[in-house]
C-alpha cells in the first residue's frame, strides 16, 4: 500500500490540513507555524500542491498531536473569508446538522 | 438474564487493564497510531468526524436494568447525555475522549459490559430475536446457543484475524425478527421430522456494497454440532476468503464465487474432521449454560384482565398503543412491550441518559429488571404483566418512548450518516426526521400498516436499506447529496433485496418521493389490509417508478 506521502498530491483549489486531536478526537487544523488549532480561521490555507504536501508531511509526522491528517478543500469568499469546501468539512467544523437529543453544548449548524 | 461467571469477569477486567496500558503508551507516544489503531478497534473504539466513538456490545440484545443504568452513566459522565442503539444490538457513544476510555471501560466492566467483538475482523457480537425466550411459539430460547457461540468466539485466536468482519445471527421462531438471512451465518432453529431440534444453516448473506441473501448449505444441523459446524465454516472462510481486496473479503463473495454447493462441500469436508472432537456439544454443557439464564419468577395470571379492558375503554391513546406496541407473551397474563425510539422529529435509535434511567427503573418495576434491544433500533420490556400495562404506558409516554408507531412508516431504521460517521457520503438522520414529520398522522400510519423505511448514508448499508420495504441509499454526486430509492426489500424469513426504481433523487426531494410512493400504494392496494410489500409483489415496481419520475 502506498503511504500518503508517496502519493503525488493533486489539489484543485485552496486547501488546508485537518485531523483529529489524539486525546479527545476534536477537529483540529494545521497552522502556518507548524502547530494545531481548533480555530478554523487560524488554519493555514495553501493553493499549490508542493505547499500542501509540505504542510501534510509535517502534520503526519506529528503522530502524538494529531490522528489521520489529510488535505481538505476550502472555499474563499470575495471578502477573503475562508469556508469549508464541502459538506463533510462543514459538519466537522460546525457539528451535526441536527439537534442533539440532550443539551449537549454543541452548536447546531444552520443553513446546511 | 444470563449471569456471567468468574471467568467472564476476569476476562473483561484483564482487558480493561490491558487497554489502560495501551492508551497510556499511545498518549505518551510509545505507540504510533498505526500500532494503536488495531488495538483500539479490538475494543470497539473508532475515530469519527467529531470525536472517538465507542461501540459497546449487548450480546443477543439482552440488558439488565443495572447495565442500562451503567449506559446512562456513560452517556452522562463521558459523552453528551445520550447514546445511539444500532442495527446490530449494540450501543454507540459518539463524543468520547480517548483519555477517558480506560476509566469508562472500568465502569462498564463493573456491569459486565465491554466493547469486544464490536469491531475488527473477528466474529462480531452475536445477535438474535429481541423476543428470545418470551415469544409465543418459539422452539427454545436461542440465546443459549448464542451464548455458546459468544463464549467460543470471544478472543478466539484462530478467528481474530479473519479476512473481514463476521456476523452471526440466530432465531428460534418461524417469523424471523433477527434478519438471519442477511448475515455471514444465519441460524434458523427448527424441528426435523423426528421432532429433534436443530438449525437451518444459511451462509453468505450480507448487505453493503455487494448485497446477497444467504444460501442454505445445511437444512438441518443437530444442536450438538453447532460449534463444530460453525467452526468448519470459519476455517474454510479463513483459508479461502480473499485478503487482497477489502471489497471482496466478506464470506458472501467467497460463497458467491465458489457457489453454495462447492462451498458446502468444503465445509462438510472440514467438519468431518472435527465434528466428533472437543467441539461436539455435550448435553450437560448445554444444560449448564442454559441454567445460567435466569428466568423471572412469573406469577400464574390470566390473559386480558378486567383492568386492562377498562383502561383501554377509558383512553383511546392507550388503546392505540396496546394495539401497536404490545405483543403476545408465551405465558398468559404477560405481554412483550416494544418501546419506540422513533418519536416525531427524533433520531432513530437515540436515547438520552434520563430516558435510559427511567426505562431501567420501569424494567425493575414491571419487567423483572430486563430490557432487550432490537435490530430495528427500539427497546423491549419482555415480561410485563397485562394488569400493569396502563401504569407502564403512562410512564413510558411521559418519557417519550411510547409513540405507537412500531412497524409503521415512521419506525425508520437509520444509520448515523454524515452527521457523525467518517464513512458516510450523505446525511441520513435529517431524512428520517423529515419523514417522521410527514407521517406524523398516526391514523394515516395505521391505515398504511406495516411499512419499513430503511436509510443508509453510504454503500456500507448500516441502515439496511437493501431490505427496507422502502430503502434509501445516500450517494454523493459532484458534492451534492442524492438518494437512490429501492422498494420491495424485506429482512424476515422471506428476505429479499429491494429493486432500484430509477435515478437517484436530490436530498431535498427524498421526503416528497417517499410520499409519492406511499400515495401510489394507497391507490394500488387491492384491499385495506394488503400491506405495501404485498402490493409491490403483486404489481411490480413500474407503477411506483412511473409515479415518482413522471413529473420529475
Amino acid at each position: 500500500m502506498t503511504s500518503p506521502l508517496e502519493k503525488k498530491l493533486k489539489i484543485a483549489g485552496p486547501v488546508l490540513i485537518t485531523a483529529n486531536r489524539l486525546g479527545d478526537g476534536a477537529v483540529i487544523y494545521r497552522t502556518a507555524d507548524h502547530g494545531w488549532t481548533t480555530d478554523f480561521a487560524r488554519a493555514a490555507v495553501v493553493t499549490t500542491a508542493p505547499a500542501a504536501s509540505e504542510l501534510l508531511e509535517a502534520a503526519i509526522a506529528d503522530d502524538i498531536g494529531a490522528v489521520g491528517a489529510y488535505v481538505a478543500p476550502v472555499k474563499l469568499d470575495k471578502d477573503g473569508g475562508v469556508r469549508p469546501g464541502n459538506l463533510r468539512e462543514s459538519i466537522r467544523l460546525a457539528g451535526p446538522t441536527i439537534e442533539l437529543p440532550a443539551s449537549a453544548g454543541m452548536p447546531v449548524s444552520a443553513g446546511l | 438474564m444470563y449471569v456471567y461467571d468468574e471467568f467472564d469477569r476476569t476476562l473483561v477486567a484483564e482487558r480493561v487493564a490491558e487497554f489502560r496500558g495501551q492508551v497510556a503508551r499511545r498518549i505518551s507516544g510509545e505507540l504510533t497510531e498505526d500500532e494503536f489503531k488495531p488495538l483500539r478497534l479490538m475494543n470497539g473504539v473508532y475515530l469519527q468526524l467529531h470525536a472517538y466513538m465507542l461501540r459497546i456490545a449487548i450480546p443477543y440484545g439482552t440488558l439488565s436494568s443495572a447495565q442500562l443504568r451503567m449506559l446512562a452513566h456513560v452517556g452522562r459522565a463521558y459523552d453528551r447525555g445520550y447514546g445511539h442503539f444500532t442495527t446490530r444490538q449494540n450501543i454507540q457513544f459518539h463524543w468520547i475522549k480517548l483519555k477517558d476510555l480506560p476509566d469508562l471501560m472500568a465502569d462498564l466492566a463493573r456491569a459486565g459490559l465491554h466493547g469486544m467483538q464490536t469491531s475488527g475482523n473477528c466474529v462480531r457480537n452475536i445477535t438474535t430475536d429481541q423476543w428470545a425466550g418470551v415469544a409465543s411459539g418459539e422452539i427454545e430460547d436461542p440465546r443459549i446457543s448464542a451464548e455458546i457461540l459468544r463464549q467460543h468466539s470471544t478472543l478466539h485466536p484462530e478467528f481474530s484475524f479473519l479476512p473481514r468482519k463476521f456476523k452471526i445471527a440466530l432465531t428460534a421462531s418461524a417469523h424471523d425478527r433477527a434478519a438471519v438471512r442477511v448475515h455471514d451465518i444465519g441460524l434458523h432453529m427448527h424441528r426435523n421430522d423426528a421432532g429433534e431440534i436443530g438449525f437451518e444453516v444459511i451462509v453468505g448473506g450480507g448487505l453493503g456494497r455487494t448485497p446477497f441473501i444467504g444460501k442454505t448449505i445445511k437444512r438441518f444441523l443437530p444442536k450438538r454440532d453447532l460449534l463444530s459446524y460453525v467452526e468448519a465454516i470459519l476455517r474454510v472462510y479463513n483459508q479461502f476468503g480473499r485478503r487482497d481486496n477489502i471489497y471482496k473479503a466478506r464470506i458472501k463473495i467467497l460463497v458467491h464465487e465458489l457457489g453454495a454447493e462447492a462451498f458446502a462441500k468444503e465445509v462438510e469436508a472440514e467438519w468431518q474432521t472435527i465434528k466428533d472432537g472437543a467441539l461436539a456439544l455435550d448435553p450437560a454443557l448445554i444444560a449448564e449454560i442454559a441454567a445460567r439464564f435466569r428466568y423471572p419468577d412469573y406469577e400464574t395470571l390470566e390473559d386480558s384482565p378486567p383492568q386492562l379492558a377498562q383502561a383501554r375503554a377509558a383512553d383511546r391513546r392507550f388503546s392505540q398503543w396496546v394495539d401497536n406496541s404490545v405483543s403476545n407473551h408465551k405465558l398468559p397474563g404477560y405481554s412483550i412491550v416494544t418501546l419506540s425510539l422513533k418519536p416525531e422529529g427524533g433520531t432513530p435509535g437515540d436515547a438520552t441518559s434520563e430516558q435510559m434511567d427511567v426505562i431501567a427503573d420501569l424494567a425493575d418495576r414491571y419487567s423483572f429488571g430486563e430490557i432487550r434491544v432490537g435490530h430495528e433500533q427500539n427497546l423491549v420490556l419482555p415480561h410485563v404483566a397485562q394488569r400493569d400495562l396502563a401504569a407502564l404506558w403512562r410512564a413510558l409516554d411521559a418519557a417519550g418512548v411510547a409513540t405507537p408507531n412500531v412497524g409503521l412508516v415512521s419506525d425508520i431504521i437509520s444509520c448515523p450518516g454524515l452527521d457523525y460517521c467518517s464513512l458516510a457520503n450523505t446525511r441520513s438522520i435529517p431524512v428520517a426526521q423529515e419523514l417522521t414529520r410527514r407521517f406524523r398522522d398516526l391514523d394515516l400510519a395505521h391505515d398504511l400498516g406495516r411499512l419499513h423505511i430503511n436509510i443508509s448514508g453510504c454503500i456500507n448499508a448500516c441502515g439496511h436499506h437493501h431490505v427496507g420495504h422502502i430503502g434509501l441509499l445516500g450517494v454523493e454526486k459532484n458534492g451534492e447529496e442524492f438518494f437512490q430509492v429501492t422498494i420491495g426489500g424485506r429482512a424476515d424469513e422471506g428476505a429479499r433485496l429491494g429493486t432500484l426504481i430509477g435515478p437517484a433523487v436530490p436530498y431535498a426531494e427524498v421526503a416528497d418521493v417517499v410520499e409519492d410512493i406511499v400515495s401510489a400504494y394507497l391507490e394500488l392496494r387491492a384491499r385495506p389490509d394488503e400491506i405495501f410489500l404485498e402490493t409491490v409483489e403483486r404489481v411490480g415496481v413500474e407503477p411506483f417508478k412511473e409515479r415518482v419520475y413522471a413529473t420529475r
